[in-house]
């Protein structure tokens, strides 16, 4: 192995744990190493426990030796976003309201990866409760891009993308409620999935939006991604939101399904405020594709421009609900200065929450209130209604859409942490797919000249995400953009 | 839809059991006219006869066995309380 295993893909590591020419213990040491080198500088953790991580790859490697190997993720560090409950460790959403609470249970996905044999390696920071779009809302620290330590990772799981390209993870969790996981993939370079909703089970993930929320992987490579989609993919009765379908082997489909594909451009999501230099990078993918073979087609989503407004009334909305349960009563900060039940309330929930989370409750809590909700809630129902017909009337005609993932690289901290709405258009091109509720990727596709990555989003059709994957693959096939590393 | 200008801070904190500074009920109410003026734009959209969507895959009828299953142990349901006794959590005194 190189000496730089830590940026090494899981399929590559799989295959030399499986030679045993590396053990876990080796390769988890390694990450925490590098992860003790940088993190002062990226700042992608809230905790970690590595006395429990090398126990975990102890065992790996114990199960190994006894001819027990469970899989290609038996043995590898993946971290894990910070709203994903993981059994004795610390669960923050990095909030202040949750400090010192720790996870009486696993959740379905780390419950799922641990019977795959991943070692689960660190709490990831992100924006409180996952509301935000570059870190700067957690409470605890903001993280740095690894290829810009002055710029943002992106968010809301910013911990996740910049762990995952700084080397100290070899894959990661995150939630993508408006593009949680696809905006930070592209902002630092690596690949990012959200599947479709329904895919994935939400059990013990922190609720912020729950008709939008989905878990997803951030990896190096495609095949990485679906490596991790196989592992935590699944019907679950815990979650009863979660869909029963059958789960394809994602890795074979990759060699199996070739194209050429029909690929649709909107044009709606190359208009104003798209920075040139992403618009030329994106362009530049969307000629690869034609250029092997694939058809690429005009489509039409007129109903885009709505997306973000339609967004902000139905998630905060189901914030404001889902956020009620911070009460001070069973867990969670409770105020010193209550003295009554009231009290207990709003003090713990005044001084639990950051300005951000508290706007999102006030938003969601007015536009439910008596009196608006048919002019605000049910009028953004009606809308997503209108934005998914767009997908698939769109998909009638083609196998995916090309987009930018961000309308911009990595911006500078503090950039655009005084202007909420301003933050909110960051997520102009990601917010449509989870209101459809679609499968959506976002793969490196180059660099700025000031060496901030691009990325390309990919946005499939409900529960294919064979073809989705198999569509990124083509393209991650005949570039090295996912090759290259930051300095750090 | 009703203009920006109704929002009722004072109101809406209460509703959502959140005791706001002076300072931030006034960074709010502007923030959120702004928010708010920006989602006028939802009026444009022409939604006669649009069904409205809660889930993108609507699921219908869930039912789970009636298997019974064991639910958290007492002590680790209540480690995360911010005051307990005798395995139950502690509240001020609600009546009196």
């Amino acid at each position: 192995m190189s000496s730089e295993i830590f940026y090494q893909p899981v399929s590559a590591l799989a295959d030399a744990l499986a030679a045993k020419k590396l053990s876990s213990v080796e390769l988890t040491q390694a990450v925490i190493e590098r992860t003790k080198a940088v993190d002062d500088r990226v700042l992608a953790f809230n905790s970690y426990d590595a006395d429990d991580a090398l126990a975990q790859a102890r065992a790996s490697d114990a199960r190994r030796a006894a001819g027990q190997a469970r899989g290609p993720l038996d043995g590898i560090p993946v971290g894990l976003k910070d709203v994903i409950s993981v059994a004795g460790q610390p669960l923050t959403a990095s909030s202040k309201i949750l400090a010192n609470f720790v996870s009486p249970y696993d959740a379905t996905v780390t419950l799922k990866l641990k019977d795959a044999g991943a070692v689960c390696w660190g709490r990831l920071n992100l924006d409180e409760f996952a509301m935000g779009s570059s870190t700067e809302n957690s409470a605890f620290k903001t993280s740095s891009n690894p290829w810009a330590l002055d710029r943002v990772p992106g968010g809301s799981s910013g911990g996740s993308a910049a762990a995952l390209a700084a080397g100290e993870a070899i894959a990661t969790l995150g939630s993508d409620t408006g593009g949680s996981i696809r905006q930070p993939a592209a902002l630092c370079g690596i690949v990012g999935m959200k599947p479709t909703y329904g895919l994935v089970s939400r059990y013990g993930l922190i609720a912020y939006a729950s008709s939008l929320d989905q878990i997803g992987p951030f990896t190096r490579t495609v095949e990485d991604a679906a490596i991790m989609l196989g592992t935590i993919a699944g019907h679950d009765p815990l979650d009863s939101t979660s869909f029963k379908t059958e789960i394809p082997d994602y890795r074979a489909a990759l060699k199996q399904r070739k194209g050429p594909w029909k690929l649709g451009v909107a044009k709606e999501y190359f208009g104003e405020g798209l920075d040139p230099e992403v618009a030329a990078s994106v362009q530049r993918a969307i000629d690869y594709y034609r250029q092997q073979g694939c058809e690429i087609k005009e489509v039409s989503l007129p109903h885009t421009k709505y997306a973000v407004a339609t967004y902000y009334i139905i998630a905060t909305a189901e914030c404001s609900s889902n956020l009620a349960r911070f009460d001070g009563i069973r867990y969670g900060h409770r105020s010193a200065k209550a003295t009554d039940a009231i009290d207990i309330y709003s003090l713990s929930r005044a001084e639990g929450f950051g300005p951000e989370v508290k706007r999102r409750i006030i938003l969601g809590t007015y536009v439910l209130s008596s009196g608006y909700y048919d002019a605000y809630y049910l009028r953004a129902q009606k809308v997503r209604a209108l934005i998914r017909q767009d997908f698939l009337n769109a998909y009638k005609d083609v196998d995916a859409i090309l987009t930018p993932t961000s309308p911009t690289p990595a911006f500078k901290k503090g950039e655009k942490a005084s202007d909420p709405l301003s933050m909110y258009l960051s997520d102009i091109y990601t917010i449509g797919v989870n209101l459809a509720g679609l499968p959506g990727i976002s793969i490196p596709c180059g660099f700025t000249q000031s060496k901030l990555p691009v990325g390309l989003q990919i946005i499939g059709q409900p529960f294919r995400e064979a073809d989705l994957l198999a569509i990124a693959h083509t393209y991650e096939q005949g570039h090295t953009w996912h090759t290259e590393h930051p300095t750090l | 839809m009703s203009q920006p200008t109704d929002l009722n801070i004072d109101h809406i904190a209460t509703l959502a059991r959140l005791a706001l500074s002076p300072e931030e009920k006034a960074a709010f109410s502007q923030q959120l006219g702004g928010i708010l003026s920006y989602i006028e734009q939802l009026k444009e959209v022409d939604i006669s006869g649009v069904e409205p969507m809660a889930h993108s895959f609507p699921v219908y009828n869930v039912w789970g066995e009636d298997i019974p299953r064991p639910g958290l142990p007492v002590e680790l349901a209540l480690k995360n309380a911010p005051a307990q006794r005798d395995n139950m959590i502690v509240v001020p005194t609600v009546v009196e």
